[in-house]
Protein backbone atom coordinates (compact mmCIF):
# COMPACT_ATOMS: atom_id res chain seq x y z
CA UNK A 1 0.00 0.00 0.00
CA UNK A 2 2.61 2.52 1.08
CA UNK A 3 4.86 1.41 -1.73
CA UNK A 4 2.11 2.03 -4.23
CA UNK A 5 1.76 5.49 -2.68
CA UNK A 6 5.48 6.20 -3.17
CA UNK A 7 5.32 4.99 -6.77
CA UNK A 8 2.33 7.21 -7.50
CA UNK A 9 3.94 10.15 -5.65
CA UNK A 10 7.05 9.87 -7.81
CA UNK A 11 5.01 9.82 -11.01
CA UNK A 12 2.91 12.81 -9.89
CA UNK A 13 6.03 14.70 -8.83
CA UNK A 14 7.60 14.13 -12.23
CA UNK A 15 4.44 15.37 -13.94
CA UNK A 16 4.41 18.48 -11.72
CA UNK A 17 8.04 19.22 -12.50
CA UNK A 18 7.46 18.76 -16.23
CA UNK A 19 4.51 21.15 -15.91
CA UNK A 20 6.84 23.63 -14.18
CA UNK A 21 9.36 23.25 -17.00
CA UNK A 22 6.57 23.84 -19.53
CA UNK A 23 5.58 27.08 -17.72
CA UNK A 24 9.18 28.26 -17.76
CA UNK A 25 9.50 27.33 -21.44
CA UNK A 26 6.36 29.27 -22.28
CA UNK A 27 7.65 32.33 -20.44
CA UNK A 28 10.96 31.92 -22.26
CA UNK A 29 9.17 31.99 -25.62
CA UNK A 30 6.76 34.78 -24.72
CA UNK A 31 9.33 37.13 -23.23
CA UNK A 32 8.48 39.98 -23.52
CA UNK A 33 11.93 41.25 -22.55
CA UNK A 34 15.31 39.59 -22.44
CA UNK A 35 15.43 39.55 -18.62
CA UNK A 36 12.17 37.58 -18.54
CA UNK A 37 13.69 34.97 -20.79
CA UNK A 38 16.85 34.63 -18.71
CA UNK A 39 14.78 34.34 -15.53
CA UNK A 40 12.68 31.63 -17.18
CA UNK A 41 15.83 29.79 -18.24
CA UNK A 42 17.01 29.84 -14.63
CA UNK A 43 13.71 28.40 -13.39
CA UNK A 44 13.81 25.85 -16.22
CA UNK A 45 17.12 24.37 -15.19
CA UNK A 46 16.22 24.28 -11.49
CA UNK A 47 13.10 22.31 -12.39
CA UNK A 48 15.11 20.03 -14.67
CA UNK A 49 17.55 19.38 -11.84
CA UNK A 50 14.73 18.47 -9.44
CA UNK A 51 13.27 16.22 -12.14
CA UNK A 52 16.59 14.39 -12.38
CA UNK A 53 16.53 13.83 -8.60
CA UNK A 54 13.01 12.39 -8.86
CA UNK A 55 14.07 10.12 -11.73
CA UNK A 56 17.07 9.05 -9.69
CA UNK A 57 14.85 8.10 -6.75
CA UNK A 58 12.56 6.15 -9.03
CA UNK A 59 15.32 4.16 -10.69
CA UNK A 60 17.48 3.82 -7.55
CA UNK A 61 20.60 5.27 -9.12
CA UNK A 62 22.89 7.80 -7.46
CA UNK A 63 24.31 8.63 -10.88
CA UNK A 64 21.35 10.93 -11.51
CA UNK A 65 22.34 12.90 -8.42
CA UNK A 66 25.75 13.55 -9.90
CA UNK A 67 24.28 14.83 -13.14
CA UNK A 68 21.83 17.00 -11.18
CA UNK A 69 24.82 18.53 -9.42
CA UNK A 70 26.49 19.29 -12.74
CA UNK A 71 23.29 20.91 -14.05
CA UNK A 72 23.06 23.03 -10.91
CA UNK A 73 26.60 24.34 -11.33
CA UNK A 74 26.56 24.83 -15.10
CA UNK A 75 23.13 26.44 -15.00
CA UNK A 76 24.39 28.92 -12.44
CA UNK A 77 27.37 29.83 -14.60
CA UNK A 78 25.14 30.15 -17.67
CA UNK A 79 22.55 32.39 -16.03
CA UNK A 80 25.28 34.50 -14.50
CA UNK A 81 26.87 35.02 -17.92
CA UNK A 82 23.51 35.99 -19.44
CA UNK A 83 22.76 38.43 -16.62
CA UNK A 84 26.21 39.96 -16.94
CA UNK A 85 25.66 40.29 -20.68
CA UNK A 86 22.35 42.06 -20.10
CA UNK A 87 24.02 44.37 -17.64
CA UNK A 88 26.64 45.66 -20.05
CA UNK A 89 26.23 43.79 -23.31
CA UNK A 90 24.15 45.78 -25.71
CA UNK A 91 24.15 49.32 -24.41
CA UNK A 92 26.97 51.50 -25.61
CA UNK A 93 29.05 52.82 -22.76
CA UNK B 1 14.61 -4.80 -6.71
CA UNK B 2 14.05 -1.09 -6.95
CA UNK B 3 14.44 1.57 -4.33
CA UNK B 4 10.68 1.83 -3.95
CA UNK B 5 10.40 -1.79 -2.80
CA UNK B 6 13.52 -1.72 -0.64
CA UNK B 7 12.15 0.93 1.71
CA UNK B 8 10.23 0.05 4.86
CA UNK B 9 6.59 1.18 4.64
CA UNK B 10 6.89 4.21 6.94
CA UNK B 11 9.92 5.44 4.97
CA UNK B 12 8.07 4.99 1.68
CA UNK B 13 5.29 7.26 2.93
CA UNK B 14 7.79 9.81 4.26
CA UNK B 15 9.77 9.93 0.99
CA UNK B 16 6.56 10.13 -1.03
CA UNK B 17 5.27 13.10 0.97
CA UNK B 18 8.64 14.90 0.72
CA UNK B 19 8.81 14.34 -3.04
CA UNK B 20 5.28 15.65 -3.53
CA UNK B 21 5.95 18.75 -1.41
CA UNK B 22 9.18 19.52 -3.25
CA UNK B 23 7.69 19.12 -6.70
CA UNK B 24 4.61 21.08 -5.63
CA UNK B 25 6.57 24.11 -4.48
CA UNK B 26 8.75 24.05 -7.60
CA UNK B 27 5.69 23.80 -9.82
CA UNK B 28 3.88 26.68 -8.08
CA UNK B 29 7.02 28.77 -8.44
CA UNK B 30 7.18 28.15 -12.18
CA UNK B 31 3.45 28.80 -12.47
CA UNK B 32 4.15 32.19 -10.93
CA UNK B 33 6.38 32.95 -13.91
CA UNK B 34 3.26 32.79 -16.07
CA UNK B 35 0.70 34.31 -13.73
CA UNK B 36 2.45 37.37 -12.29
CA UNK B 37 2.25 40.56 -14.25
CA UNK B 38 5.64 42.19 -14.76
CA UNK B 39 9.28 41.26 -14.48
CA UNK B 40 9.84 42.64 -10.99
CA UNK B 41 6.97 40.53 -9.67
CA UNK B 42 7.97 37.44 -11.62
CA UNK B 43 11.49 37.53 -10.24
CA UNK B 44 10.11 36.45 -6.85
CA UNK B 45 8.44 33.30 -8.15
CA UNK B 46 11.31 30.89 -8.97
CA UNK B 47 12.74 31.39 -5.48
CA UNK B 48 10.06 28.96 -4.30
CA UNK B 49 11.61 26.18 -6.35
CA UNK B 50 15.14 26.94 -5.26
CA UNK B 51 14.39 27.21 -1.53
CA UNK B 52 11.66 24.91 -0.21
CA UNK B 53 11.26 22.97 -3.47
CA UNK B 54 14.91 21.99 -3.44
CA UNK B 55 14.92 21.47 0.32
CA UNK B 56 12.11 18.90 0.26
CA UNK B 57 13.49 17.14 -2.80
CA UNK B 58 16.98 16.91 -1.30
CA UNK B 59 15.51 15.66 1.98
CA UNK B 60 13.57 13.00 0.05
CA UNK B 61 16.75 11.89 -1.75
CA UNK B 62 18.84 11.75 1.43
CA UNK B 63 16.15 9.75 3.25
CA UNK B 64 15.37 7.49 0.29
CA UNK B 65 18.91 6.61 -0.81
CA UNK B 66 20.26 6.29 2.75
CA UNK B 67 17.48 3.99 3.96
CA UNK B 68 17.38 1.89 0.79
CA UNK B 69 21.11 1.40 0.39
CA UNK B 70 21.94 1.14 4.07
CA UNK B 71 24.66 3.79 4.01
CA UNK B 72 24.36 7.56 4.23
CA UNK B 73 23.91 9.33 0.89
CA UNK B 74 24.87 12.80 2.02
CA UNK B 75 26.31 14.04 -1.26
CA UNK B 76 22.80 15.14 -2.25
CA UNK B 77 23.11 17.81 0.45
CA UNK B 78 25.80 19.46 -1.68
CA UNK B 79 23.16 20.31 -4.29
CA UNK B 80 21.25 22.19 -1.61
CA UNK B 81 24.39 24.02 -0.49
CA UNK B 82 25.36 25.00 -4.04
CA UNK B 83 21.87 26.19 -4.87
CA UNK B 84 21.50 28.24 -1.68
CA UNK B 85 24.82 29.92 -2.42
CA UNK B 86 24.22 30.56 -6.10
CA UNK B 87 20.54 31.50 -6.45
CA UNK B 88 20.78 34.85 -4.61
CA UNK B 89 23.75 35.87 -6.74
CA UNK B 90 21.93 35.04 -9.98
CA UNK B 91 18.72 36.80 -9.01
CA UNK B 92 20.49 39.90 -7.69
CA UNK B 93 22.52 40.28 -10.86
CA UNK B 94 19.43 39.72 -13.00
CA UNK B 95 17.41 42.36 -11.15
CA UNK B 96 20.27 44.81 -11.40
CA UNK B 97 20.52 44.13 -15.13
CA UNK B 98 16.77 44.67 -15.53
CA UNK B 99 16.87 47.90 -13.54
CA UNK B 100 19.84 49.12 -15.54
CA UNK B 101 18.08 48.40 -18.83
CA UNK B 102 14.87 50.05 -17.67
CA UNK B 103 16.69 53.16 -16.52
CA UNK B 104 18.72 53.42 -19.71
CA UNK B 105 16.08 52.52 -22.28
CA UNK B 106 12.82 54.16 -21.48
CA UNK B 107 12.33 54.76 -17.79
CA UNK B 108 8.80 53.26 -17.87
CA UNK B 109 8.40 51.23 -14.61
CA UNK B 110 9.14 54.18 -12.27
CA UNK B 111 12.88 53.68 -11.85
CA UNK B 112 13.41 54.27 -8.15
CA UNK B 113 15.64 57.04 -6.80
CA UNK B 114 18.70 56.74 -8.98
CA UNK B 115 21.93 56.98 -7.03
CA UNK B 116 24.10 59.83 -8.22
CA UNK B 117 26.52 58.64 -10.88
CA UNK B 118 27.88 55.13 -10.75
CA UNK B 119 28.43 55.00 -7.02
CA UNK B 120 26.54 51.74 -6.50
CA UNK B 121 28.44 48.52 -6.49
CA UNK B 122 27.84 44.87 -5.94
CA UNK B 123 28.19 43.92 -2.27
CA UNK B 124 29.22 40.35 -3.08
CA UNK B 125 32.97 40.08 -2.49
CA UNK C 1 49.99 27.66 11.56
CA UNK C 2 48.77 30.74 9.73
CA UNK C 3 51.51 30.24 7.20
CA UNK C 4 50.47 26.72 6.20
CA UNK C 5 46.76 27.08 6.78
CA UNK C 6 45.81 30.67 6.02
CA UNK C 7 42.08 29.99 5.68
CA UNK C 8 41.14 27.12 8.00
CA UNK C 9 37.36 27.46 7.48
CA UNK C 10 37.76 27.43 3.70
CA UNK C 11 40.06 24.39 3.82
CA UNK C 12 37.71 22.55 6.15
CA UNK C 13 34.75 23.24 3.89
CA UNK C 14 36.63 22.00 0.82
CA UNK C 15 37.69 18.82 2.63
CA UNK C 16 34.08 18.22 3.67
CA UNK C 17 32.88 18.68 0.07
CA UNK C 18 35.50 16.22 -1.15
CA UNK C 19 34.58 13.58 1.41
CA UNK C 20 30.87 13.98 0.62
CA UNK C 21 31.49 13.64 -3.11
CA UNK C 22 33.66 10.55 -2.60
CA UNK C 23 31.14 9.03 -0.17
CA UNK C 24 33.96 7.41 1.76
CA UNK C 25 36.09 8.01 4.83
CA UNK C 26 38.98 5.85 3.61
CA UNK C 27 42.52 7.14 4.32
CA UNK C 28 43.06 7.79 0.61
CA UNK C 29 40.08 10.16 0.47
CA UNK C 30 41.33 12.05 3.53
CA UNK C 31 44.82 12.33 2.04
CA UNK C 32 43.79 13.53 -1.42
CA UNK C 33 41.03 15.75 -0.04
CA UNK C 34 43.37 17.25 2.52
CA UNK C 35 45.99 18.01 -0.12
CA UNK C 36 43.37 19.59 -2.38
CA UNK C 37 41.89 21.61 0.48
CA UNK C 38 45.31 22.96 1.52
CA UNK C 39 46.27 23.82 -2.05
CA UNK C 40 42.98 25.48 -2.93
CA UNK C 41 42.81 27.39 0.36
CA UNK C 42 46.32 28.67 -0.34
CA UNK C 43 45.28 29.71 -3.86
CA UNK C 44 42.22 31.41 -2.35
CA UNK C 45 44.51 33.39 -0.07
CA UNK C 46 46.45 34.58 -3.10
CA UNK C 47 43.28 36.35 -4.27
CA UNK C 48 43.70 38.55 -1.18
CA UNK C 49 40.10 38.59 0.01
CA UNK C 50 39.39 41.23 2.68
CA UNK C 51 39.66 39.71 6.16
CA UNK C 52 36.39 39.06 7.93
CA UNK C 53 36.18 40.27 11.52
CA UNK C 54 33.73 38.05 13.34
CA UNK C 55 32.84 38.77 16.93
CA UNK C 56 30.59 36.30 18.69
CA UNK C 57 29.75 34.14 15.70
CA UNK C 58 27.33 32.13 17.87
CA UNK C 59 24.87 34.99 17.43
CA UNK C 60 24.46 33.85 13.83
CA UNK C 61 22.71 30.69 15.05
CA UNK C 62 19.47 32.32 16.25
CA UNK C 63 19.60 34.48 13.13
CA UNK C 64 19.79 31.33 10.97
CA UNK C 65 16.77 29.83 12.74
CA UNK C 66 14.88 33.07 12.25
CA UNK C 67 15.78 33.11 8.54
CA UNK C 68 14.61 29.50 8.07
CA UNK C 69 11.34 30.39 9.77
CA UNK C 70 10.90 33.45 7.54
CA UNK C 71 11.73 31.47 4.39
CA UNK C 72 9.06 28.88 5.16
CA UNK C 73 6.49 31.55 6.00
CA UNK C 74 7.14 33.64 2.91
CA UNK C 75 7.19 30.55 0.68
CA UNK C 76 3.61 29.96 1.73
CA UNK C 77 2.78 33.65 1.30
CA UNK C 78 4.19 33.80 -2.24
CA UNK C 79 2.47 30.53 -3.14
CA UNK C 80 -0.76 32.18 -1.98
CA UNK C 81 -0.12 35.20 -4.17
CA UNK C 82 0.61 33.00 -7.20
CA UNK C 83 -2.37 30.69 -6.74
CA UNK C 84 -4.79 33.30 -5.45
CA UNK C 85 -7.08 35.41 -7.61
CA UNK C 86 -5.41 37.95 -9.85
CA UNK C 87 -5.53 41.25 -8.09
CA UNK C 88 -4.18 44.73 -8.35
CA UNK C 89 -0.39 44.76 -8.13
CA UNK C 90 0.92 45.81 -4.75
CA UNK C 91 4.57 45.19 -5.52
CA UNK C 92 7.01 48.02 -5.09
CA UNK C 93 10.47 49.22 -4.16
CA UNK C 94 11.48 50.11 -0.61
CA UNK C 95 14.52 52.18 0.31
CA UNK C 96 16.09 51.28 3.65
CA UNK C 97 18.86 53.27 5.37
CA UNK C 98 21.47 50.80 6.67
CA UNK C 99 24.16 51.21 9.30
CA UNK C 100 25.88 47.96 8.30
CA UNK C 101 28.94 48.62 6.14
CA UNK C 102 31.10 45.50 6.44
CA UNK C 103 31.26 43.75 3.03
CA UNK C 104 30.75 40.27 4.52
CA UNK C 105 27.83 41.44 6.62
CA UNK C 106 26.27 43.06 3.57
CA UNK C 107 26.85 39.91 1.50
CA UNK C 108 25.12 37.83 4.17
CA UNK C 109 22.23 40.28 4.37
CA UNK C 110 21.93 40.19 0.58
CA UNK C 111 21.72 36.40 0.62
CA UNK C 112 19.12 36.47 3.41
CA UNK C 113 16.93 39.07 1.71
CA UNK C 114 17.14 37.41 -1.70
CA UNK C 115 16.67 33.81 -0.56
CA UNK C 116 13.47 34.81 1.18
CA UNK C 117 10.77 34.59 -1.48
CA UNK C 118 8.86 37.83 -1.82
CA UNK C 119 11.79 40.15 -1.19
CA UNK C 120 14.80 40.72 -3.40
CA UNK C 121 17.93 42.81 -2.98
CA UNK C 122 18.19 45.33 -5.80
CA UNK C 123 20.86 47.87 -5.07
CA UNK C 124 23.06 49.16 -2.28
CA UNK C 125 24.64 52.57 -2.30
CA UNK C 126 27.73 52.32 -0.09
CA UNK C 127 28.30 56.08 -0.09
CA UNK C 128 24.94 56.90 1.48
CA UNK C 129 24.28 53.47 3.02
CA UNK C 130 20.91 53.12 1.37
CA UNK C 131 19.61 49.70 0.44
CA UNK C 132 16.96 49.26 -2.22
CA UNK C 133 14.81 46.13 -2.11
CA UNK C 134 11.81 45.03 -4.10
CA UNK C 135 8.84 43.53 -2.25
CA UNK C 136 6.16 41.42 -3.90
CA UNK C 137 3.39 42.02 -1.39
CA UNK C 138 3.97 45.57 -0.22
CA UNK C 139 1.36 46.65 2.29
CA UNK C 140 3.20 49.00 4.58
CA UNK C 141 6.56 50.44 3.63
CA UNK C 142 7.56 51.50 7.15
CA UNK C 143 6.95 48.04 8.58
CA UNK C 144 9.33 46.52 6.00
CA UNK C 145 12.06 48.99 6.90
CA UNK C 146 11.50 48.15 10.56
CA UNK C 147 11.48 44.38 9.87
CA UNK C 148 14.73 44.34 7.92
CA UNK C 149 16.50 46.59 10.37
CA UNK C 150 15.36 44.87 13.55
CA UNK C 151 15.21 41.23 12.49
CA UNK C 152 18.30 41.01 10.30
CA UNK C 153 20.51 44.07 10.52
CA UNK C 154 20.85 44.25 14.30
CA UNK C 155 22.33 40.75 14.81
CA UNK C 156 24.59 41.24 11.77
CA UNK C 157 25.80 44.54 13.18
CA UNK C 158 26.70 42.86 16.48
CA UNK C 159 28.68 40.14 14.72
CA UNK C 160 30.44 42.07 11.98
CA UNK C 161 31.17 45.47 13.47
Amino acid sequence: MSHAFLGAALVIAQLLLVLGMACALLRMLRGPRAQDRVLALDAFYVNAMLLLLAVGLRSDSVLYVESAMIIALLGFAGTLAFAKFLLRGEVIE
Amino acid sequence: MSLVDALPPWAAVLVGVLVLLGAGFACVGSLGLLRLRDFYQRVHAPTLGSTLGTFFMVAACVAGFSLAQGRPALQVLLIGVFLTLTTPITLMLLVRAALYRDRVEDGQQMPPPAPPGESSQNPMP
Amino acid sequence: MRRWLPHPLMAGFLLLVWLLLQRSLAPGSWLLGGALALGLAWAFGKLQPPRARLRGAWRLLPLALRVVHDIVRSNLAVAGVVLGPRRRARAGFVAIPLELADPYGLALLACIVTSTPGTIWVDHDPARGILLIHVLDLVDEASWVETIKRRYERPLLEVFQ
